[in-house]
């Protein structure tokens, strides 16, 4: 299908010149704030490889982040025999070292699926901010690791917060483009494969084994990378800058972006980034509606708003943005396809 | 009898539990044969077709294809040994469009048979940007085997091709497969229940009842074999 080909590809640019251009509009502060979804995007394409493409559910995508973040920590804070890196540079490492964990976990997720795979993956998710308590030498303990402020390196002349907003959205884009190759390829059809039908995909000659774990990998990778991010834009991690509750947000996130929908999950980004920080603001438009009158600084009033913003969403875009997306110009490439 | 066969099933037994899906039976096809497989339902057949294509392990027996045993090969590895199938019920990859369906037939075999050429073959190339799900089930039938097809197998397992069919295209799927094994000079292995069809198209017929390989011959000789009337009809009263 040619014309998708073309969509896609001027779609990616179009992505990527609003994103070049932006900072000029905005203020500073939104500039970070557009770095931390950017961040969350990141995370959320691992995850759409993993669970939209191979079908494989995680719950514990949250503690691949954290293996991202304290691996970018350590190295620029510890370093190595006493050579501490910089920032920039343990992003690909974390990357890789979440990667290799994630591969370690798809090894025994082959035996399981659906809601166990969901349990155990949620486990690592409960387990792993103890392990920073236990190892509490190296990893900081409770109190957490200090790192470096971000700077723009070999003097480029921006803010911090610009630089973020760069360094995030370039690597962003390349990994979506990565990803986009990926799985419009082999690979891709082989983890559809899988998904849809675990016999006809062995039958057709997909290694079931090789390509769950990759998927597992994979998707770990772009969460170690996004972990890194964050941990390098927040300067300092502890185990409450990796929560429980972020795994959960993630698959929010994903469900919210679309499964299968690379460009949607930015709208699933920006979701669970806006409800995490602007549920008061929230709570004032609803505020607009007659009879209510909610506290929007009263405590567990932004989780409330959190759990009905996503029941709203889920009702009205059941198959997430990207559904909307595809909607929307599915209708226009099928007519291009029928004249051709 | 030739001196060796394509296919070898030999002595294959299957317990699930207390039930005796395969009891050791045996049959062979031969190169550029059109075998059938018959018999009533839960006689086997499909176990039989999950056995070859290593789906289940059997308890006994061994299954040789090209004089060499299948069963040190794991289910992915099949479709490289040259056997490609289609599923009773149809299990087609829903998420992903007719073509790229086919597509993933020839992972494994990539250039034996272009994806698009399968689909001219079987008359479904206007339809290859399509969702399966959109299309009838005989047609997803075809999209089954188009990627069978697409890994330019030697011998091919079809499960029940006729289900959903009229009664004027289960003759011209008779037709086809005819042309489908000469033209891609296949082995066909052919689950089927639709008699006329199995009759009218295979070399050879096996007949399984309760597990049991309880005949075997032309199809002429099978119609009137009393013991396969007995197992479709019941024991005469």
């Amino acid at each position: 299908m040619r014309s998708r080909l073309w969509l896609e590809l001027s779609g990616f640019t179009l992505l990527a010149l609003a994103v070049a251009a932006l900072p000029r509009f905005i203020s500073d502060f939104r500039a970070r704030e557009l770095a931390i979804v950017g961040m969350y995007f990141i995370a959320l394409i691992g995850l759409s490889i993993l669970t939209g493409y191979s079908g494989q559910i995680s719950l514990g995508h949250g503690a691949f982040m954290a293996i991202g973040g304290y691996t970018t920590a350590v190295l620029s804070v510890n370093g190595v025999y006493g050579h501490q890196i910089r920032d920039l540079w343990t992003i690909p490492i974390a990357g890789v070292i979440a990667g290799l964990a994630g591969l370690l976990v798809g090894v025994p997720a082959l035996r399981l699926s659906g809601l166990y795979l969901a349990l155990i993956t949620f486990g690592i998710a409960v387990s792993f901010p103890q392990l920073p308590k236990k190892f509490d030498h190296f990893l900081g303990g409770t109190t957490g690791k200090i790192l470096d402020l971000a700077k723009p390196p070999f003097g480029l002349a921006t803010t911090p917060n610009n630089w973020m907003y760069y360094l995030t959205w370039g690597i962003a884009l390349v990994l979506l483009g990565a990803a986009w190759l990926l799985v419009r390829g082999k690979t891709g059809r082989a983890l559809k494969a899988i998904r849809d039908s675990e016999v006809a995909a062995a039958s057709s000659g997909v290694k079931l084994a090789t390509y769950k774990t990759l998927a597992f990998g994979i998707s770990a990778f772009y969460a170690g990378v996004a972990g890194s991010l964050y941990a390098i834009a927040n300067a300092y991690v502890n185990p409450d800058v990796f929560p429980i509750i972020l795994s959960v947000y993630l698959v929010v996130g994903l469900a919210v972006g679309g499964l299968e929908s690379l460009v949607g999950l930015i709208a699933g980004a920006g979701l669970i980034y806006f409800l995490q920080n602007h549920a008061d603001t929230v709570a004032r438009w609803i505020n607009q509606l007659p009879a209510l009158n909610l506290d929007p600084k009263q405590p567990g009033i932004p989780s409330m708003i959190f759990g009905v913003v996503l029941i709203v969403v889920m009702l009205l875009l059941p198959t997430g943005a990207g559904g909307v997306a595809r909607r929307l110009f599915g209708s226009l490439t099928t007519r291009f396809y029928t004249r051709s | 009898m030739a001196l060796l066969a394509l296919l070898e099933v030999d002595n294959v037994s299957r317990r699930f539990g207390g039930i005796v899906a395969l009891d050791a039976v045996s049959f062979t096809a031969e190169a550029g044969e059109i075998v059938g497989l018959i018999g009533p339902n839960g006689a086997g057949k499909t176990t039989a077709f999950n056995v070859i294509t290593r789906l289940y392990t059997p308890d006994e027996g061994d299954v040789r294809f090209n004089g060499e045993t299948l069963l040190e090969t794991p289910p992915s590895g099949i479709i490289q040994r040259g056997i490609a199938r289609t599923f009773q019920n149809v299990e087609l990859f829903r998420g992903m469009t007719v073509l790229d369906n086919v597509r993933v037939g020839a992972h494994a075999r990539a250039g034996e048979q272009r994806p698009e050429d399968v689909l001219f073959y079987v008359n479904l190339h206007s339809v290859r940007h399509r969702s399966p799900l959109e299309l009838p089930y005989a047609t997803q039938k075809r999209v089954e085997l188009a990627r069978a097809l697409a890994s330019g197998p030697q011998l091919l397992l079809l499960d029940e091709p006729a289900g959903g069919l009229s009664h004027e295209e289960v003759e011209q799927l008779g037709k086809f497969i005819k042309r489908l094994r000469d033209d891609f000079e296949l082995t066909i292995l052919l689950v089927e229940h639709h008699m006329g069809l199995v009759m009218s198209v295979a070399n050879r017929v096996h007949v399984l009842d309760f597990g049991e390989k309880i005949a075997e011959g032309t199809p002429s000789e099978i119609q009137s074999n009393p013991a396969v009337i007995e197992a479709y009809l019941g024991a005469p009263a």
